[in-house]
Order: C-alpha cells, then sequence, then structure tokens
C-alpha cells in the first residue's frame, strides 16, 4: 500500500513538472491530480468562457436590432432609474389594492433610495394578507399547514414537530391562563 | 394548468393558473418536463427579496418541450426539446453585446441593476417562473438551447442554473495552478464551483457549510477538504492556519443573504431587515483570503444596504468579482466537460417530487431533511407523457 501511494506521488511529479508544489501547499502531500475527473481541463484560460468578462463582438445569432415592443395590457411598474417600458417584461400578477397603491408609491423613488425596497417589502406582507382574503373570498379556506409542508416535516422531522407543538401548546396554555386570570379579577 | 404559487413567506402550493399565452412576436410557450427548486428560491419563500406578489410561480430552472412559438421566432421550432437558461434576455442589447446576458437591459423595467430572471420577484421583471406545466419564454431564438439527443435531461436542468453559476464563480475567482480556493455554501452551487475549481488547476479545494449531511455529500463528490464552521470559533484564523498564515488565493462566496453562523448578521439582516440578509459569508470571504488574493460572489444578496467590511479589502489589495450568471456563455464548454466525463451533474440530484406536492418538496429542502442537495419538480403533463411513451415501447 505504501509503495502504491509512493508510486503515485512519484508519477505525479514527473507527469506536471511541478515539483514546488508541494511547497506552497503548506508542507501538506500534493493533491493525487489523477484521482481528479477533469483536473486542470480549463487551467488555460482560453478555456474559460467567461475570460475576460466582457467581450466583443457578440457571440451570439441574434440580431442587434432592438426587439419589438410588446404589446402592455396591464399596469407596469417602472423604474425611475430606467425610465422607459422595456421592449420585454413580465405581465402576470399587477400591482392591485392597498399592496398595489404601496407599490406605485415605491415607485416614485429610486432603486438608490432604500425608501423605495422598504416599501416593497411592507407592501409584500400586505399583499400576504389580501392572498388571503382573495382565497376566502373564492370560498378557498387555505390549508396554511399543508402550504408550510407539514406532511414533509411529519415525515422527517417527527422529533422537531414534536418540540414545535409542544412550544405552541404551552405558550397558548400561558396565554389563556393569563387572559383568564384577567378575567376572573 | 398545474403551478406553484407563492402565498406568502414559508406558504407555497400547487394551483390551477390560467395557460400562458404569446404577448410578443418572440415568445415561446413551453411544456415543462422537469423544473428543480435553487437555493436563492429559498430567499423569495422566506419572503425577503422585495417585490414577491401573492400568486407568483417560482420556477427559473427548468427544462420542457416547445409547445408554440410567436411569429417572430425563426429558428426554435415546436416540439424541439429546450434547457432555458434562468436570465431573460434579448441578445441585441448593451450588455448582451458584451455577452453579460445575466445584466440585460431590455427584459426587466422594474430595476435597473438587475436583468429579467424567470419566477424571481417583480424585481427580477415579474416574470412567472417554471414550476409548473407551461411557462412563457420571451426572445426564444436567442435563450432556449437545444438539448443535444446524448445529455441526460436531469444534466439539462442543472446546466440552467446551478452548474453555470458554479463554474462562473470559479472562473471570476481567476484561479491560477496550485492555488488554495475555499468555497463557503455547500448547496448545490457551492458543490459546483468547487467541481469547477478543480478544472481550473487548483491544488486546494476546502468546502465550509454546518450542515454535515452536505459536507459529506461535497467531500465524495468534489473531492475536496471541508470545514464545519459550527466546530471553529474563527473562521479567518482557522483558514489563515490551514495556510501557513498566508490565507486562502481564492474564496467564493456561494451562500448569499441567509447565511448563519453569526448572531447579528441574522439579526441585522433576515430578522429585523436592517439590512439585505446576513453577509457572514463575504465577511469570511474577504477576512479569510491572502492579500492580494480573489474574492468571488455568487451568493444571492438583496438591494439594499449590507455591512461588508470594505476597508479589509482595500488593505488587503482584493479584487472582488461577482455576477448573476450569463448562463448561455458557459453552455458549449460545459456540455462538453459532461459529454468528456470530467463533471456529472446529476449526480446531486436527491429527490424527485410531484408538482402537487410542491409544499413538502420546498419545505424539506429549506429545512434542509431528508439529506436534500437538490430537488427536481415533475409536472403532472409530463409523467402522462412518460406513462404513454412507456405504453408506446411496449
Ligand atoms: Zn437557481
Ligand atoms: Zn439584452
Amino acid at each position: 500500500m505504501s509503495h502504491h501511494t509512493h508510486e503515485h506521488g512519484h508519477d505525479h511529479e514527473h507527469g506536471h513538472g511541478r515539483n514546488d508544489l508541494a511547497v506552497f501547499q503548506h508542507g501538506r502531500p500534493p493533491v493525487d491530480r489523477s484521482a481528479i475527473q477533469g483536473w486542470g481541463a480549463d487551467l488555460d484560460r482560453k478555456n474559460r468562457p467567461a475570460y475576460p468578462m466582457e467581450r466583443m463582438p457578440q457571440r451570439l445569432d441574434a440580431p442587434l436590432t432592438q426587439p419589438d415592443q410588446q404589446p402592455q395590457h396591464v399596469e407596469v411598474l417602472v423604474s425611475p432609474e430606467r425610465p422607459h417600458m422595456t421592449p420585454l417584461f413580465g405581465s402576470p400578477q399587477p400591482p392591485s389594492g392597498l399592496s398595489g397603491m404601496l407599490r406605485r408609491a415605491a415607485f416614485r423613488s429610486t432603486e438608490n433610495d432604500v425608501r423605495h425596497w422598504l416599501l416593497l417589502l411592507l407592501a409584500d406582507r400586505v399583499n400576504v394578507v389580501e392572498g388571503l382574503a382573495e382565497d376566502l373570498a373564492r370560498g378557498h379556506v387555505p390549508n396554511i399547514f399543508a402550504e408550510m409542508g407539514i406532511k414533509a416535516e411529519w415525515e422527517h422531522n417527527r422529533v422537531g414537530l414534536a418540540k414545535k407543538v409542544a412550544v405552541a401548546a404551552a405558550v397558548a396554555g400561558v396565554g389563556y391562563y393569563l387572559l383568564k386570570r384577567r378575567s376572573e379579577r | 394548468m398545474l403551478a406553484m404559487n407563492y402565498r406568502g413567506p414559508y406558504r407555497v402550493r400547487a394551483d390551477h393558473k390560467p395557460d400562458p399565452v404569446i404577448e410578443h412576436p418572440g415568445d415561446a410557450i413551453v411544456r415543462v418536463t422537469r423544473s428543480c427548486i435553487c437555493g436563492s428560491d429559498l430567499h423569495l419563500y422566506h419572503g425577503l427579496v422585495p417585490d414577491t406578489r401573492v400568486g407568483t410561480t417560482f420556477g427559473h430552472e427548468f427544462v420542457g418541450i416547445v409547445e408554440e412559438v410567436g411569429s417572430g421566432v425563426t429558428k426554435l421550432k415546436v416540439g424541439d426539446h429546450v434547457l432555458v437558461p434562468f436570465n431573460v434576455f434579448c441578445g441585441s442589447c448593451f450588455f448582451c453585446q458584451r455577452e453579460l446576458y445575466g445584466n440585460c437591459h431590455n427584459t426587466n423595467p422594474q430595476a435597473s441593476a438587475v436583468g429579467g430572471i424567470y419566477g424571481y420577484s417583480h424585481t427580477a421583471g415579474g416574470y412567472d417562473g417554471g414550476q409548473a406545466e407551461f411557462v412563457r419564454v420571451p426572445m426564444a431564438d436567442v435563450g432556449p438551447t437545444v438539448i443535444p439527443a446524448d445529455l441526460h435531461e436531469d444534466d439539462a436542468v442543472l446546466l440552467t442554473d446551478a452548474l453555470p453559476t458554479g463554474y462562473q464563480a470559479a472562473e471570476m475567482g481567476d484561479i491560477a495552478e496550485g492555488d488554495t480556493v475555499v468555497v463557503f455554501g455547500a448547496g448545490p452551487v457551492g458543490i459546483f464551483a468547487a467541481k469547477s475549481a478543480w478544472l481550473m488547476g487548483a491544488g486546494r479545494v476546502i468546502v465550509v457549510d454546518h450542515v454535515e449531511y452536505r459536507l459529506d455529500f461535497v467531500r465524495r463528490y468534489a473531492q475536496c477538504e471541508v470545514i464545519n464552521f459550527r466546530e471553529v470559533d474563527d473562521m479567518a484564523l482557522h483558514i489563515k492556519k490551514m495556510t501557513d498564515w498566508l490565507g486562502a488565493d481564492v474564496c467564493i462566496d456561494a451562500v448569499g443573504c441567509e447565511a448563519a453562523g453569526n448572531a447579528m448578521q441574522t439579526i441585522a439582516g433576515p430578522y429585523t431587515m436592517l439590512q439585505a440578509g446576513s453577509a457572514t459569508a463575504l465577511h469570511w470571504c474577504i477576512n479569510s483570503v491572502r492579500k492580494g488574493g480573489n474574492v468571488s460572489i455568487v451568493g444571492v444578496y438583496g438591494p439594499t444596504f449590507n455591512a461588508v467590511p470594505i476597508g479589509n479589502a482595500l488593505n488587503k489589495g482584493l479584487t472582488l468579482r461577482m455576477n448573476q450568471a450569463s448562463v448561455k456563455r458557459h453552455l458549449p464548454r460545459l456540455i462538453e466537460h459532461i459529454q468528456a466525463g470530467r463533471i456529472d451533474p446529476k449526480q446531486i440530484i436527491t429527490h424527485r417530487v410531484p408538482l402537487e406536492e410542491v409544499a413538502d418538496a420546498y419545505h424539506i429542502f429549506s429545512s434542509k431533511l431528508d439529506n436534500c442537495i437538490k430537488t427536481v419538480l415533475i409536472p403532472p403533463s409530463a409523467r402522462q407523457t412518460r406513462a404513454v411513451a412507456a405504453t408506446a415501447l411496449n
């Protein structure tokens, strides 16, 4: 076994002509490169697709003309830092309701302004409540436990689930006790 | 059609939604045969990405069959089996001309910093994603790549994001022969970054995570050393000890805004949103790399403020490079690597889940249950087609 290892190391040094590698590696035995599939296949930077980072001309066989404008049927919010409607955009979930008003307000400030992002995050939270209301209005009572993957939790993390249930029950129990005490006073 | 439907933080379900339609002459409709859940989908799932609207369908990693094409599509044909890069890009704007497809200027009116991404919030263009039976694919002549006949569909779906992102992470690290490379994060992208570091001639590859099964996996799959940061007092000190007090030549952040390991960062980040996620991995990168070294960032961070030790980066003379992967640029080379057997991406797939069970799939991945590395979702229509094909063969 030790003979084999030695032979390997020997082979390796000759194979790559880099005797200094062991030194460079802080006294560790050199990595057995032959054991690593494809080692060094892209050592030559010419093989790396992104090197250098930007290059001209384009390699894609694509027209250099601006794409046609996508027709707009729904409200799409536009960044003040990029003030024209792009030729292409996503159209699902247009802004609506209170969250939509918050989003429109957010788009009055730029991406450079932290209020833009904070308003959007606030709108997202409001939107969750709107989503619940929308489900109920359609007569659909969402199964929130199922949506959170309780089946998977039960299958793969029963102990964790039991702990969470115990904690929730304890919190509910304490809450109930405190409320009861207050109402009795 | 059946599609994943986001209802709020930690809440998703499979729902019936209207089929997507051609909205632009360059569009195609693709019938999805496989889609993945990506680590970066978890940032959306946890409600950390601004303008993630209720009702959205996630999924930027998918392959499928072209079902319909718009009048302007000339190259792609109905019936083509395609992999679709996660970027929505035009191929002709200032940035696309420079092969920065991840930075396309023509596909996202709602933010200037980020290009269009399938199923990745309205901040990334508001496109619905591929965790569905059908998906609208704009610029169908430019984005999708026809899957070569000898390429496995599971390899193809990993070429839409995880593998190119890991590869670009290694490439941005500008690895030279014999370099010591430290990858933070043993998720799919970190695993592929480690693998790619070897392709680029690294002399030593070290992967850092805190989930033991992920470290086991990456040790086996990418033959690297691993560190469980829960067992380490001080990461930068530990890396320096391992490298004769110099530091690593290259550090890669494959974690992004939900890093564990630092309570202050977690409180300032995900909990109170005072910064765009916890930048722990990025701190470790900057402080563990050697002077004059390279830091490469592909972990997703939010658009707002982050506390980053830029002074250390300055004093150490670091090169920092980062981007969303420009997937299309990497595909020819990566397909070569797969065909030559240098890398076998599909090995990282641990879970195949019917689209109907998307809520459980997200929970398993998010909570790191059942040794999950990568999950593939299979829509009911794709399963039926396969059943029909199997019957036809008999
Ligand atoms: Zn992804
Ligand atoms: Zn473009």
